[in-house]
């Protein structure tokens, strides 16, 4: 594997190899601290992140490398017009590995095909974020032990939710999964997903619009956002964003060994009382997703520890 | 009706019924110099009707353009005045620079010069997909 453009360009062992690897740097740190001394990651945002940006930036300085690039596409030469593969093939003679965020979607693709060092997707628009699916699946494995006879429940907006696609995606994969689709009827899961993932592996799934129904039946609860940014109409939004509010009360039917997961940002859909829940697992899966992309990180540039 | 043979030249044959200006449009015959005959609603044994599409030259021809519209066409290569070659059309597994993703949304929206990419993900249901943001190709739009 030379780039990582979507959670499908890893086999199952590769995605067990890294998770392999991230436990073993979350357990002995200092035996990575120099892997990747002299080597220069560009983070090349062309929209706004807190935490993907950071989080690849921490990841590559706890691995002794150093970094460069921009944050916003403003700091970079795209308003002067440049095409983004231009941008691209330019820092790949600067750069050992990029990380790179756009907001259209196969934008990370366009650019791999002009430059020869790996290229990790960050993000591209509503499209593909498989990062954040790996630090998912190691948040899950970390939290239950295993990947594999799970019922896991979605919650939110499941038709634009990049995120929730993906991590069925990876997931499906492994034996025993069953899924719980919590979401108003707008924002239901798109049936080529259910066709093309669920369907065709025989797994097992239902549709609700009522989260309490399922609740006490659920290993993980995978909350999302109803994001402002995939909707063209301001109003659709605004009916739908308040849909589904976890709360502590709302909580209370739940098993106590639930693991609550949110790919954050979040804005209202988990009450901040719900933090200090020892169920919340979703600043877990932040801390996760910076041991994961230093897995990849050295899965990328070969280098072998 | 009555329509010359071809001596040398290309007879797309099995075109399905009503198809036939797509492909005349799609392979641009319109720029041929050569004589080109669009012959509609022919009978068929095998389809009922068919369209044909005869060309009095031997062209380069975008054969995943044919296929991607009627993967059942036969394309007969004719030299002096015989058929030389046979070719059975399928379904092309990519398409480059065939038809154009119409997703707004999409880096090929925006970014110059940037190849159009469709893959075949599903051949039962003939559904492409952009290579960049994975949106359904319409093959109306072609």
């Amino acid at each position: 594997m030379k780039h990582l453009m979507d959670i499908t360009d890893l086999t199952t062992s590769q995605i067990d190899e890294l998770i392999n690897t991230a436990n073993k740097i979350i357990s002995d740190p200092e035996k990575y601290q120099d892997t990747c001394k002299r080597k220069k990651l560009a983070t090349l945002f062309f929209e706004p992140s807190t935490r993907t940006r950071l989080s690849f930036e921490a990841a590559m300085l706890e691995l002794g490398g150093s970094v460069l690039g921009f944050s916003t596409s403003d700091g970079s030469s795209s308003v002067k017009g440049e095409s983004v593969t231009d941008t691209v093939q330019t820092v790949g003679y600067y750069a050992d590995i990029i990380a790179m965020r756009h907001p259209k979607e196969g934008a990370p693709l366009a650019a791999s095909k002009r430059t020869t060092v790996p290229i990790i997707n960050a993000g591209d628009g509503g499209h593909s974020h498989p990062t954040q699916t790996l630090a998912d699946l190691l948040t899950i494995q970390r939290e239950k032990g295993r990947l594999a006879n799970l019922t896991v429940g979605f919650c939110g907006d499941l038709k634009f939710g990049r995120t929730v696609h993906s991590l069925i995606n990876a997931l499906s994969r492994y034996e025993g999964i069953e899924y719980v689709f919590i979401s108003p009827k707008e924002l239901v899961i798109p049936d080529y997903v259910k066709a093309g993932m669920l369907d065709n592996n025989k797994i097992k799934y239902v549709e609700t619009t009522n989260i309490d129904e399922f609740l006490p039946k659920l290993d993980i609860l995978y909350m999302t956002r109803v994001q402002r940014e995939r909707f063209f109409n301001e109003a659709d939004y605004i009916r739908l964003k308040d849909s589904y509010i976890l709360t502590p009360d709302k909580l209370k039917s739940a098993r106590e060994d639930l693991s609550i997961m949110h790919p954050l940002p979040r804005v209202n859909e988990i009450s901040v009382k719900v933090d200090d829940d020892l169920r919340a697992c979703y600043f877990k899966q932040v801390k996760n997703g910076k041991y994961i992309r230093m897995a990849l990180i050295l899965m990328l540039l070969d280098i072998k520890v | 009706m009555k329509i010359d043979s071809i001596v040398d030249g290309i007879v797309l044959d099995h075109i399905k019924a009503g198809n036939s200006m797509r492909i005349y449009k799609y392979l641009n015959l319109e720029e041929l110099k050569c004589s080109v005959a669009v012959i509609r609603n022919c009978r068929s044994r095998k389809y009922g009707i068919k369209d044909v599409i005869k060309i009095d030259s031997i062209i380069d021809m975008n054969l995943d353009v044919l296929g991607y519209i009627d993967p059942n066409i036969t394309v007969n290569i004719i030299r002096e005045g015989k058929i030389s070659e046979k070719k059975h059309l399928e379904l092309p597994k990519r398409l480059v620079n065939v038809i154009k993703c119409n997703n707004p949304r999409c880096i090929t929206s925006t970014e110059q010069e940037i190849d159009q990419i469709f893959n075949l993900t599903d051949s039962e249901n003939r559904i492409y997909r952009c290579a960049y943001c994975e949106t359904k190709s319409d093959k109306e739009e072609l």
